[in-house]
């Protein structure tokens, strides 16, 4: 039953992202704006889910399937190596210092409001 | 490119995310004794950066394959397979614990991550001159 669970998130998960890639023509942008709205996402999950307050079927649906299929660290990666192979030194690190900055930060947010 | 994408190629992705949901979730399971440290994650995320860097490059395989299936493997499987919220929420919940743990895990997560991902196109780039 959980693995069908993982399964059917990481089903809507993988089109949501490929759907945001299409809109925004595959820029970088739109693996910035999945990557950081899921970060969010799979904070509030996360918190609700350890205090008690979400189902272990809900946390296997939306954090483990859906979350972790909608974010992605490879495209991430290869986004990165390409700016960098193409000289764009100041555009990757602008890549990856805004993702995990703004990331970890409203995951930082999501967590001092449970707390 | 944008007109040739349809129905299909949505569905490809699914499966795909799927696929790569279920396969990042075994990993984890197999690391679930190594709780002082996120090694499932990281253990995904960087083999899904030098595959997904791989099949980008590696053109002589991309031509074999209908565009459903290549854009399923990348986006879908791969895609899936690799995730950064859980890195995030991980990253936070180390730090509470040592600020030199998660910064150990960034570190290890971007720096492994472009590594492998050159690894990835160094030998996609080599087979096809083979």
């Amino acid at each position: 039953m959980n693995l069908f669970l993982v399964a059917v998130g990481g089903f809507l998960g993988s089109i949501s992202r490929f759907y945001i890639s299409e809109k925004t023509q595959k820029r970088l942008i739109g693996t910035w704006l999945a990557n950081i709205t899921g970060s969010v996402i799979l904070a509030f999950v996360y918190y609700l889910h350890i205090d008690g307050n979400l189902s272990e079927k809900i946390w296997f649906f939306l954090g483990i399937g859906f979350c972790g299929a909608f974010t992605t660290f490879s495209t991430f990666g290869n986004d990165t190596l390409s700016l960098i192979i193409d000289n764009k030194y100041k555009e990757a690190i602008q890549y990856i210092s805004t993702t995990l900055l703004i990331s970890l930060a409203l995951v930082f947010l999501v967590w001092a409001n449970f707390n | 490119m944008s007109k040739r994408i349809n129905n299909k190629i949505y569905i490809a992705v699914g499966i795909g995310g799927m696929i790569g949901a279920i396969s990042r979730y075994g990993v984890s399971t197999v690391f679930s004794s190594f709780d002082s440290f996120p090694f499932g994650t990281l253990t995904a995320n960087l083999l899904g950066c030098f595959l997904l860097s791989y099949l980008l490059n590696q053109k002589q395989l991309k031509r074999l394959l209908s565009l459903e299936v290549n854009i399923g493997l990348t986006t879908g499987i791969i895609g899936a397979f690799t995730t950064y919220s859980t890195f995030a929420v991980e990253t936070l919940e180390l730090m509470k614990r040592s600020v030199i743990l998660a910064i150990l895990y960034i570190l290890i997560s971007i720096l492994g991550g472009l590594a492998f991902c050159y690894l990835g196109f160094h030998v996609a780039k080599r087979k096809k001159v083979a």
